[in-house]
């Protein structure tokens, strides 16, 4: 189990992380996920102990590894750029984490081999030990970082941005494999990633992160169906937002009364969100966005419908059935949020 | 042009970048004009003198100890260089500290200074009555006008050599590299030995091939402080000038092309250990 008990952590005059308490079980899959600049990655480093925090504690089962160094924690890391080290055989790479253990506790030249062929088998490279890191493709050099993390046989897992380098295909192939090698080894992992497709599919808990702090942990369900701030209902998947008043339990857009339910909210300025999914077209007197048309094409198995509301400066987008018959552009549609959230307006 | 894979047109592949034959053979024109054509001069100028005389003057005692006083003193500095310089060049890229810009044109100024500027500091330092050899001459440690003031001199004219060949090759090892091996559990000395040094290794040779070169021809700043006692302190170069004031033109010309010689298959050499070196790295 890890434990992150009120770390914070300041680079000169920028807070990069501010309180931070965060617990993850054996056996988890974590993303960590925000924008760039959001502390994801300090994190990261934090718990892996490359880089130490101001204050606070890490906790690895109990024990307190604030001040252990990076060498002595344990920890298997997967840099971005891969860091593989360019004069040393794919093979070599691999054992490097065994051949540079003490005398004592070092394996014989034949087992670091042996256990090198292994581990490239499992990363499905078997028989290419012998190449140099730059006679590699880019998702295979990951993969023999990833081996060579692996090697020394780390209780932790942590992959900084493991898939930014690599192309669409080769990204959602490898994620999946991950997945995969994670559950056949029992590791417990955290990858930080940006990108919150990846997020939403691989991990089993999510770490939404900006501003250095954290803004929710939850599954993927959670974090997209019951955001916790109006940032992770921003960041986590497609959103439209909306400027809106509410006053007495009734939500205004201008002097447009929409046919939305704001029961318990306090009267004031909010932000009304929803999904572009969450919508139904609506007669033109119902109680809903009037937009117009301005771009339509084709989404997948959807039609993305982009509108423009009135005088609002951002467009609506709303996603319809290909089945249905796609408005034209030009066409004045009235947008009625089947499923929304609303968050009042504060100062940030 | 239309045959590319033809045999007769093994050196034409087709490529996106244009313009081979014109700037190849520019390249070998004007390392011709600027290079050969003196160095062929001198061979020439030599080969006239008859094989028994050229080994004669070429290998006479004095000539062979200035060899081994050129190649020894430059051989000795460059290791120096690139010890030190290696260390310059890590401070530079690794730290930043007020003055760094100040330092980094330090680093430089060897280039620039006259040698015989450097030549004369450097004796005025290390002279028995000088600021510093004033006290270590009462130790017993002489500097100027034995072989440790040439190699110092040398030191001093080889060091940007070093630093700014290993340079960016160090800015660009990245620090993660580093981190990598500390996470794969290895110690500072370890990193070092088994993932730095191998990766800076050929810039490192490159940096010493040209402080040793440069070390080899190093005439102005070496003068001053060395003595100049023939069989002793007597460099090469000087021994060539000193042949030419006294009008023997063909005992010059037959040092010069026993140095030049020897100084190609050291640089051939050094080449070949590189390219056999980045041939493992696959690159």
């Amino acid at each position: 189990m890890i434990t992150v008990q009120n770390i914070s952590k300041r680079f000169g005059d920028y807070p990069a992380l501010h309180n931070i308490n965060l617990t993850i079980e054996p056996g988890e899959f974590i993303a960590l996920l925000g924008p760039s600049g959001s502390g994801k990655t300090t994190l990261m480093r934090i718990i892996a102990g490359l880089e130490f925090q101001d204050s606070g504690h890490v906790l690895f089962d109990g024990e307190d590894v604030s001040t252990r160094k990076v060498a002595e924690r344990g920890v298997g890391f997967v840099f971005q750029h891969y860091a593989l080290f360019k004069h040393m055989t794919v093979a070599e790479n691999v054992a490097f984490g065994l051949s540079v253990r003490k005398r004592k506790d070092r394996p014989s030249k034949i087992d670091i081999k042996a256990r090198a062929e292994e581990l490239l088998g499992l990363v499905q490279l078997g028989g290419l030990g012998n190449r140099y890191p730059a006679q590699l493709s880019g998702g295979q050099r990951q993969r023999v970082a990833l081996a060579r993390a692996l090697a020394v046989e780390p209780q932790l897992l942590l992959l900084d941005e493991p898939f930014g380098a690599l192309d669409a295909k080769v990204r959602k192939d490898l994620r999946r494999w991950l997945r995969g090698l994670h559950e056949q080894m029992g590791l417990t992992s955290i990858f930080v990633t940006h990108d919150q497709e990846e997020a939403l599919e691989l991990a089993d808990r999510i770490v939404v992160m900006d501003h250095g702090v954290i803004e929710q942990v939850g599954t993927a369900e959670q974090v997209y169906m019951e955001p916790a701030s109006p940032f992770v209902s921003d960041f986590v998947g497609e959103i439209n937002r909306v400027d809106v008043t509410v006053t007495n339990g009734l939500i205004r857009l201008n002097d447009r009364q929409l046919d939305i339910a704001a029961n318990g909210y306090a009267d004031g300025p909010a932000q009304l969100h929803f999904r572009p999914h969450d919508v139904e077209l609506a007669g033109a007197d119902a109680g809903g966005l009037p937009i117009i048309v301005s771009n339509l094409f084709r989404k997948g198995g959807k039609w993305r419908v982009e509108g423009q509301c009135g005088t609002l400066d951002r467009v609506i987008e709303i996603d319809l059935d290909a089945t249905d018959t796609p408005p034209h552009v030009g066409a004045e549609l009235v947008v009625r949020p089947t499923k929304s959230r609303i968050f009042h307006t504060t100062g940030r | 042009m239309n045959r590319p894979f033809s045999k007769r047109n093994r050196w034409r592949q087709p490529s996106v970048l244009p313009g081979f034959g014109l700037t190849f053979g520019f390249s070998l024109g004007w390392l011709t004009l600027i290079v050969l054509i003196p160095l062929a001069t001198i061979f020439l100028k030599s080969a006239g003198m008859g094989w028994s005389d050229f080994i004669k003057v070429g290998f006479s005692e004095r000539a062979v100890a200035a060899y081994r006083l050129s190649f020894g003193t430059a051989a000795a500095a460059g290791l120096v260089n690139a010890i030190f310089g290696l260390l310059v060049a890590w401070v530079l890229v690794r730290y930043s500290f007020p003055g760094k810009k100040i330092v980094n044109a330090l680093v430089d100024l060897p280039f620039a200074l006259p040698t015989a500027v450097a030549g004369i500091a450097l004796t005025a330092l290390y002279a028995p009555n000088g600021w510093i050899g004033q006290y270590l001459d009462p130790l017993g440690i002489k500097i100027a006008f034995t072989r440790i003031g040439i190699i110092i001199a040398l030191v001093f004219i080889g060091l940007p050599f070093v630093v700014r060949s290993v340079e960016p090759v160090l800015a660009d090892l990245g620090k993660d590299v580093e981190e990598a091996a500390a996470t794969l559990g290895a110690t500072r000395r370890q990193t070092f030995t088994r993932v730095i040094f191998p990766a800076i290794g050929p810039a490192l040779l490159t940096g010493f091939a040209l402080a040793f070169a440069r070390g080899v021809g190093e005439y102005g700043s070496v003068i001053f402080i060395s003595g100049n006692m023939p069989g002793k302190t007597e460099i090469a170069p000087l021994l060539i000038v000193t042949q030419l004031e006294q009008y023997a033109y063909d005992g010059a010309t037959a040092i010069a092309t026993v140095m030049m010689i020897a100084s190609f298959a050291i640089l051939l050499g050094i080449n070949l250990v590189q390219a056999w070196s980045r041939g493992r790295a696959g690159a």
